[in-house]
C-alpha cells in the first residue's frame, strides 16, 4: 500500500534521514520504533507532505506522492494524527470532527462518518458541545484519533499517541488502534512506547540516527534481546 | 442541530424587530436627535467592528489595516457619486477632474429616480467593497506571509502609506487631493419628501441600519460554514489545520479580502452618513478605536462587537458629554472641562479590560432563544435543566 524507498531528507545541513525503505502492507499495522532525534516525526512528516524530500520516493497504491502538498496526501487518503495530538482547542468537538471532514463534500457520509466515531468513542458523544481544550489528555488524544478518522482514510499515521498520557488510557487507545485496523484501516505507528507499540504490531522497523538498523514482525523484536536492551528495558518481567 | 435552527430564526426575528424599532424611533424623533446620530454612527462601527473580528478574532491574524480600507471604500464611493453638474464645483483645483460620471444618477435616468437611487446606491457600495478588496489582494500577497506583530505592522504601515497617497496632488483629478469630496448621495436622499421639499418620511437611519445587518448576516453565515471552521482551525493551531488538508495561504487570503470588502463598505456608509470625505480622519487612531470595540465586545464574538459598538460610540459622543461642561462646579475645582470625558472613557475602558477579560460577550453570541429562557427560568423560578446549560 505505502512504500517508500530510499528516502532522504534534511533540516538546513543536518541530515535527518538518510535514505530509509519501508513498506506498509494493505490493512496491517506497522510500526516504526525509535528514540529521540531518530526521524521517526520526520517520516511521517514528509509523507504527509509537511516536509520536503531532498531525494527517494514515496509511493502510496502505486501513486506516487513525493513532494505533494498534505490536501492532496489527505485526498489521496492518508490521514496524520500529529504529534502532541494538536485539537483545535477553541472548537468544540463537533467542530473538531468537522474539520476534520473539511475535504470532503458529502453531507451525509459525513453526518454518518460522525455516529461512526461517537460508537468508536462515546465519550466524545457526550462531550459534543465542549471546547476541545478543556477535556482530558487521553480525551483529546481520542478527538484527534476521531478527527482523523472523519476523513475516511485508507491508511492513518499516528506519531506517539501515547505521548503523556497514563498508562492505563495508554492502553485504551492502542484498544482503539486495533478496532480501528479491524474495520479496514491500515495503520502507520510511531511509537517510543516500545512494549506497546510491538504488541499491536504485525510488522516494526527500527529506526536510529536516520536509518533504519533492524526490522521484523512485532513478535520477533519484542523477543530480540538487543531489542529489549535498548528500547523494552532489560528485565526479566518484560517478557 | 433543530435547537440551533430554531435560535437563528429567533435571531433573526430579533434583527428585524430592531429594524422597525428604529424606524418607529426615527419617525418620533427630530433628525436632530442624539439617539439617531449615535444608532447611525455605531451601526456604521458595527460592521467595521465585525469584519474586523472576522479577521483579528476568527483567523488569529492580528492586523491593523482597517482604516486603509474603510477609506478606499469611502473615496471609492464619493468619486463615483458625485453628480456630473457638481463635478465642476467639487474639484474646482482639478478642472472638474477626470471622472465624469455618476453612478446612481447614470442608473436613476434609466430606471427612474426611486429605482435608480436604492440600485445605484448599493451597487455603489458593493463597488466600493471590491475596491477595497482589491487593494486587500494586492497588499495580502507579500504581507500574510508574516504572522503576529510583524503582520500587525505591516498592515499598520500600510494603512498610513494609502491615507498620504491618496491625498496626493497628482492623483487630485481622481481623489480632489487633500480637499473634501462632498456633494454625493447620502443617507438624507433616501427620506422620503413631498412635493414642496418637506420630509414626510425618515428613513436614512433604518436604511443604515438594514444594510449594516444584511452584511453583518452575511459574515455571520460565513463563520458558520465550512469556511469559518476552517478560519477557527487556522487561528488554533495552523500546522494541525494543514494536516486536515485546509490551504492556509488560501484561507488567509480569502479571510482577509472579505474582511476589508466589508470595511470598504462600512467606510462608504461613513461618507453616505458624513455627507463628506477627506482622507485625513481616517488615522491610525480609527483601527484602534474599532479594535477598541473588537477587545470590549469579545474577539471572536459578532453580537459582541454590535453590542460594545453601541456602547463605544454612545458613551464617547453623548452619555459622557456633561463631563466636558464646566457649569457643573464640583467642590470649586475646575476639573470638569473640555477633554475631561476623554480621561474617563479611559479609566471606564481599563474597567472592562480588568474586570471583562475576555470582553463582554467573550466568545460567545447573542442567543435571543436562550435568552427569552433564561427569563422564563428567572420568572417561574426554574432551575436550569442540566443537558440545555452547556449545549450551543
Amino acid at each position: 500500500m505505502l512504500k517508500i524507498t530510499d528516502l532522504k531528507v534534511a533540516y538546513g545541513g543536518i541530515q535527518a534521514l538518510r535514505g530509509i525503505s519501508l513498506e506498509v502492507p494493505d490493512g496491517k499495522i506497522v510500526t516504526l520504533i525509535g528514540a529521540n532525534g531518530a526521524g521517526k516525526s520526520t517520516t511521517l512528516r514528509t509523507i504527509s507532505g509537511l516536509v520536503k524530500a531532498a531525494s527517494g520516493t514515496v509511493e502510496f497504491n502505486g501513486q506516487d506522492i513525493t513532494g505533494k502538498p498534505s490536501n492532496q496526501v489527505l485526498e489521496a487518503g492518508i490521514a496524520q494524527i500529529p504529534e502532541g495530538r494538536r485539537v483545535f482547542p477553541n472548537l468544540s468537538v463537533l467542530e473538531n470532527l468537522k474539520v476534520g471532514a473539511y475535504l470532503r463534500k458529502d453531507a451525509d457520509g459525513i453526518a454518518k462518518d460522525i455516529e461512526w466515531v461517537y460508537q468508536l468513542f462515546p465519550r466524545l458523544k457526550e462531550r459534543y458541545w465542549q471546547l476541545a481544550g478543556t477535556l482530558s489528555g487521553g480525551e483529546q488524544q481520542m478527538l484527534a484519533v476521531a478527527r482523523g478518522l472523519m476523513s475516511r482514510p485508507k491508511m492513518m499515521m499516528l506519531d506517539e499517541p501515547s505521548l503523556g498520557l497514563a498508562p492505563l488510557v495508554v492502553q485504551d487507545i492502542f484498544k482503539i488502534i486495533g478496532e480501528i485496523n479491524k474495520q479496514g484501516v491500515t495503520i502507520l505507528l510511531v511509537e517510543q512506547n516500545a512494549n506497546m507499540a510491538l504488541k499491536i504490531a504485525d510488522y516494526a522497523y527500527v529506526l536510529e540516527t536516520g536509518t533504519i538498523t533492524r526490522e521484523g514482525t512485532g513478535l520477533e523484536l519484542l523477543n530480540d534481546e538487543s531489542i529489549k536492551e535498548a528500547y523494552l528495558g532489560k528485565t526479566k518481567a518484560a517478557k | 442541530m433543530i435547537e440551533k435552527k430554531k435560535g437563528s430564526k429567533a435571531n433573526l426575528i430579533f434583527a428585524l424587530g430592531l429594524v422597525v424599532l428604529v424606524f418607529v424611533l426615527e419617525q418620533l424623533l427630530p433628525s436632530s436627535s442624539m439617539l439617531l446620530t449615535v444608532i447611525k454612527k455605531s451601526a456604521i462601527y458595527a460592521l467595521a467592528a465585525v469584519s474586523m473580528n472576522l479577521l483579528n478574532g476568527f483567523t488569529g491574524l492580528f492586523s491593523l489595516g482597517q482604516a486603509g480600507f474603510m477609506m478606499i471604500g469611502a473615496y471609492a464611493y464619493a468619486i463615483l457619486n458625485v453628480p456630473t453638474d457638481q463635478r465642476a464645483a467639487v474639484y474646482q483645483y482639478f478642472d472638474g477632474g477626470i471622472i465624469q460620471f455618476s453612478i446612481t444618477e447614470g442608473i436613476s435616468s434609466v430606471l427612474g429616480n426611486v429605482a435608480g437611487l436604492i440600485i445605484g446606491v448599493l451597487l455603489s457600495l458593493v463597488v466600493a467593497g471590491l475596491v477595497a478588496a482589491v487593494f486587500a489582494y494586492l497588499i495580502g500577497l507579500p504581507v500574510l506571509r508574516f504572522r503576529g506583530d510583524y503582520l500587525a505592522v505591516a498592515t499598520l504601515g500600510f494603512a498610513e502609506i494609502i491615507r498620504a497617497f491618496f491625498q496626493w496632488d497628482k492623483l487630485g483629478p481622481i481623489t480632489n487631493g487633500s480637499n473634501l469630496l462632498r456633494k454625493f448621495t447620502n443617507l438624507a436622499d433616501f427620506n422620503i419628501k413631498n412635493s414642496t421639499g418637506q420630509v414626510i418620511i425618515n428613513l436614512s437611519t433604518t436604511i443604515l441600519v438594514l444594510i449594516v445587518a444584511a452584511c453583518i448576516m452575511i459574515i455571520a453565515m460565513m463563520i458558520n460554514s465550512t469556511y469559518g471552521r476552517s478560519f477557527k482551525a487556522i487561528r488554533d493551531d495552523e500546522t494541525a489545520a494543514e494536516a486536515m488538508g485546509i490551504n492556509l495561504a488560501k484561507h488567509k487570503m480569502t479571510s482577509f479580502v472579505v474582511s476589508a470588502f466589508f470595511a470598504g463598505i462600512a467606510g462608504a456608509l461613513l461618507a453616505m452618513y458624513q455627507t463628506t470625505v477627506q482622507a485625513a480622519p481616517f488615522k491610525t487612531a480609527m483601527t484602534y478605536e474599532i479594535l477598541l470595540i473588537v477587545v470590549i465586545g469579545g474577539i471572536g464574538s459578532l453580537s459582541g462587537s454590535c453590542i460594545s459598538a453601541f456602547i463605544f460610540v454612545g458613551a464617547s459622543e453623548w452619555w459622557l458629554r456633561f463631563l466636558d461642561e464646566e457649569k457643573y462646579n464640583i467642590l470649586n475645582t475646575h476639573i470638569l472641562r473640555s477633554g475631561f470625558r476623554k480621561v474617563v472613557f479611559s479609566v471606564i475602558i481599563m474597567i472592562i479590560v480588568l474586570f471583562f477579560r475576555k470582553g463582554i460577550m467573550g466568545e460567545n453570541e447573542l442567543n435571543i432563544a436562550g435568552f427569552g429562557r433564561w427569563l422564563k427560568r428567572l420568572f417561574t423560578g426554574k432551575k436550569k435543566p442540566a443537558i440545555e446549560t452547556e449545549a450551543k
